[in-house]
């Protein structure tokens, strides 16, 4: 039986390389790739937490979520289409029409 | 056995992590996205979660990659990564996540996994099924998260469309 431990650090583990890849990288396409993966880290957690205490919340709350994040990846998605339809670019620091 | 399954899913995982940071096409960290999908996917079914590897395979990386790829495909085959951030930026931001990582140790270290276990042991579930059991669930527990998760499904699908239009 693996310890419930191995696969709660790998899911820290796998959140904070998506961490570093959001403050890291440039192009809001990979930055929201690696939010993507934070995501998907959670799920891991959740469903060794359900695993490890023989329940099915775990499962259910990780269904739910994922349910978000296809729906949030389409939505974003389309938000940087139309953003490179009006600024031509999608470098996260060349968007700064709101910096003062 | 398990231990070894457990340590080489593992390692694919964290090393395609890295991939998805490092690399310098979009396009190269979309597909060491997908790696990181599958190889998640795989560690679910150590877990004994098999509905929702599959699902994992099929939502992340049957769509939500794929979609990715559609968009970086459109928008920017030939912008070179160019100037990254200065260094001190980068440091600072390796610095937090592993200060968050070394938070997350001591938790989970010293810590419990605490909280009542519940009741669907995995040979409860195994009477019948992972698909059955989890549908027993969802339609009677979790039957108002369904419904409402379907209309945020609706509102995602008429947002996107309204979004990406090129006139209304």
């Amino acid at each position: 039986m693996i310890p419930s431990s191995y696969y709660l650090i790998l899911s820290a583990v796998l959140f904070a390389i998506g961490v570093i890849g959001v403050l890291v990288r440039r192009n809001a396409i990979v930055i929201f790739m690696c939010i993507e993966m934070m995501l998907s880290a959670v799920n891991l957690t959740l469903i060794a937490a359900s695993h490890y205490l023989n329940s099915l919340d775990g499962v259910m709350m990780v269904f739910f979520v994922m349910t978000v994040a296809a729906a949030e990846a389409a939505v974003g998605l389309a938000i940087f289409v139309l953003l490179f339809r009006g600024r031509k670019t999608i470098k996260a620091d060349e968007i700064n029409l709101l910096k003062w | 056995m398990e231990l070894a399954f457990f340590v080489i899913l593992a390692v694919i995982a964290v090393i395609a992590a890295a991939g998805v940071v490092l690399s310098k096409k979009a396009a190269t960290s979309a597909l060491f996205l997908l790696l990181n999908f599958c190889t998640l996917a795989g560690l679910y079914i150590l877990l004994n979660a098999q509905f929702i590897a599959v699902a994992q395979v099929i939502i992340y990386a049957g769509a939500v990659v794929v979609l990715f790829l559609f968009v970086v495909m459109l928008l920017s085959p030939g912008q070179e990564e160019g100037q990254d951030r200065k260094p001190y930026a980068k440091i600072f931001a390796v610095f937090l996540a592993v200060l968050m990582l070394v938070e997350a140790g001591y938790v989970v270290f010293t810590g419990v996994l605490g909280g009542t276990p519940g009741q669907y042991t995995p040979e409860k579930i195994a009477e019948v099924g992972n698909v059955q059991a989890i549908g027993q669930v969802l339609f009677t527990d979790f039957l108002l998260p369904f419904e409402l998760a379907s209309i945020l499904l609706l509102v995602g699908i008429v947002g996107a469309v309204v979004l990406a239009k090129r006139e209304l």
